[in-house]
């Protein structure tokens, strides 16, 4: 039993190490997006808001916050939209080569994120719509549309297989059934999917760096003032950017776990 | 003379090289209470499906009304189906659910509201109308699901088990109020089903499928009495099934000689077999008759009681008999009663010459 207990031990320690590696950085940027000194050091200085007020008041940052909202809404709508189209097709449709047009589907995470970027700023340049706010919204879809198509699989995966055929039994069409049975079904995991993939656009870097042109998003624009000098600011920017992905992150969870809760 | 309600004709289902359905034939009138009844695999489900619309048949006409019906598809059917697993959407209240069907058809919102709850009130769940399905009992959602059905007022309404997941005291309860609605409904219900009992309970007529072909079709009586074939006698159960090898042959008559005794069966309207075939036949366990000496005439085996079983009063004997084969018997409790079986080491399993149904040869 002893052994037991120290090994419950360790691995509540291993996964207390985990956050910590995980969270204090972020802990410390918000910490530090407080404190009135210029330099991040320890002992802080007195509590500010000032730089909240300085990027309140940057137009660039304004306008990196609206070119980010863009993609992420847009690439959010498009990912969701072509997840749920593949996770049906999926769901419904047994095909010969199946197996290579899943795999197709799901590739885009599995390539390294600096390769994929450089790759879409060539394609991109080669039909002539790089930098522009489109080509960002593109491949971020591309990117996160594998996620979409997850989640909204699982979904469908718990779905009585009856359920569209009691539609069409009932004299419902097929895009009568798809309306009111099948949508309404995935509606949790369509939301959540939205969330997940709008958070993941807002936060990503390399992509949005390499084909967004002279259209910042917020995590360009960070870089941006870091590599200018060390500016405070950032971590108020760095804040705001965690609240907004972290919220869409717990909407997304909560919404799948409470529809699962409740047709338990 | 006006069409059969449904009418199969020669009907062929392939998935890939697996035949499910393979060739089958029948006709149901209009007010019938159809079973098909059949093991797993047997066809049955595949052959409701095509019924519904939900898969083409491979080969043969599916026709209602005498219309042929394999390429209308199953939205633009009125043949409603209670699913096995119910199929009820979960997103939807009770009410909304009873309601879906009748959207379908364009009826006004008022009206399906009214129809809906009229129907939940028929099946005496009024008050679970607004409930999620999640928060129903198993007997509830049954309701709403025949409230789904029927509120489409269709002329015909298929059952797919849908009574498997219920426990034994609802399935009597649900037979009950299915062959009400049937019978004050008037309209044609189909039930696919792999309990005898329940197929027994409630149809006119049952359909008994094996390996995708009609092994019989009759009445509850017809099929439990005369069995057409040894698979109808073994699936029906309760009946002793005994073979022997023809040894003499009249115009009515077979003399069968097997390990169990000599014994001489009405073939009724079988063809008469030839010497050398081995043949069998069956006796109902209900109509085997059982005493502790030996009958003087007729036909007897000589077994050991094994084991009995109470169901109220009717008491079922599991004997064996001297070459080791089981056989039953069912008594009323009080004439078992009579007998006293304690004390006697052999019984003897008897019947009456013309209670010996004969299956034919192999």
């Amino acid at each position: 039993m002893r052994d037991n207990r120290t090994l419950r031990w360790m691995l509540f320690a291993y996964l207390a190490l985990v956050f910590v590696f995980i969270f204090a950085p972020i802990l410390f940027s918000v910490i530090f997006s407080f404190n009135s000194d210029r330099f991040p050091t320890i002992p802080l200085g007195d509590f500010t808001l000032k730089w909240y007020q300085k990027i309140w008041n940057d137009a660039d940052v304004w306008e990196a916050a609206r070119t980010s909202l863009i993609v992420s809404l847009s690439t959010a709508t498009i990912a969701t939209t072509l997840g749920f189209a593949t996770a049906y097709t999926d769901y419904r449709y047994s095909f010969r080569l199946k197996p290579i047009y899943l795999g197709l589907i799901l590739l885009p995470p599995t390539i390294p994120l600096i390769i994929m970027a450089l790759a879409m700023l060539a394609w991109f340049a080669k039909l002539g719509i790089s930098g522009q706010i489109m080509s960002i919204i593109i491949a971020h879809s591309v990117l996160t549309a594998p996620f979409a198509m997850a989640i909204i699989r699982l979904r469908l995966s718990q779905m009585d297989p009856s359920l569209e055929a009691a539609a069409w039994n009932l004299g419902a069409s097929e895009w009568g059934a798809m309306q009111r049975v099948i949508v309404p079904f995935c509606k949790p995991a369509i939301i959540s999917s939205f969330c997940l993939t709008a958070a993941v656009s807002f936060d990503e870097f390399a992509i949005s760096w390499f084909v967004s042109g002279l259209n910042k998003t917020v995590p360009v624009i960070i870089l941006e003032i870091v590599t200018g000098n060390i500016d405070p600011q950032v971590n108020a920017i760095g804040s705001f950017v965690f609240l907004v992905s972290i919220t869409l992150v717990i909407i997304a969870q909560t919404v799948l776990m409470t529809s699962r809760k409740k047709e338990d | 003379m006006a069409a059969p309600l449904v009418e199969f004709r020669s009907v062929v289902k392939r998935f890939d090289d697996f035949v499910a359905v393979d060739g089958v034939s029948f006709t149901i009138e209009a007010g019938e209470f159809v079973a098909i009844m059949g093991p797993s695999g047997c066809g049955k489900t595949t052959t409701l499906r095509m019924l519904a619309g939900l898969e083409a048949p491979s080969k043969g006409d599916v026709l209602m009304d005498g219309r042929v019906m394999n390429d209308v598809p199953a939205h633009e059917r009125d043949t409603p189906l209670v699913w096995q697993s119910l199929a009820l959407f979960p997103f939807l209240t009770a009410r909304e659910n009873v309601e879906f069907g009748l959207q379908m058809r364009g009826v006004a919102a008022s009206q399906c509201r009214r129809r809906a709850l009229e129907w939940l009130d028929r099946m005496e769940i009024a008050e679970f109308a607004e409930r999620d399905i999640a928060s129903l009992s198993g007997g509830q959602k049954q309701r709403v699901a025949l409230a789904r059905s029927l509120v489409i007022e269709p002329r015909i309404l298929l059952l797919d088990e849908p009574l498997s997941a219920l426990d034994a005291n609802l399935v009597i309860r649900m037979q009950s109020v299915l062959t009400k609605l049937q019978r004050e409904l008037g309209i044609t219900f189909v039930y696919v089903t792999h309990s005898q009992s329940e197929a027994f309970a409630m149809a006119d007529r049952v359909v008994i499928m094996s390996r995708g072909r009609i092994s019989q079709i009759g009445s509850p009586k017809d099929i439990y009495r005369a069995p057409a074939n040894r698979f109808v006698a073994e699936f029906v159960g309760r009946n002793n099934i005994i073979v022997g090898k023809v040894t003499k042959t009249t115009a009515k008559t077979a003399t069968l000689d097997g390990p169990l005794g000599n014994f001489n069966v009405p073939i009724g309207k079988h063809d008469a077999p030839r010497k050398g075939d081995m043949a069998r036949f069956v006796v109902a366990a209900d109509r085997a008759q059982l005493s502790v000496t030996k009958p003087k005439t007729g036909n007897a085996i000589a077994c050991s009681l094994i084991s009995e079983e109470f169901i109220g009063s009717v008491v079922t004997l599991f004997l064996e008999a001297e070459d080791g084969s089981e056989l039953k018997l069912q008594l009323q409790e009080r004439e078992l009663s009579k007998m006293n079986l304690k004390s006697a080491t052999t019984v003897y399993l008897n019947w009456e010459a013309d209670h010996a149904h004969y299956i034919g040869i192999d």
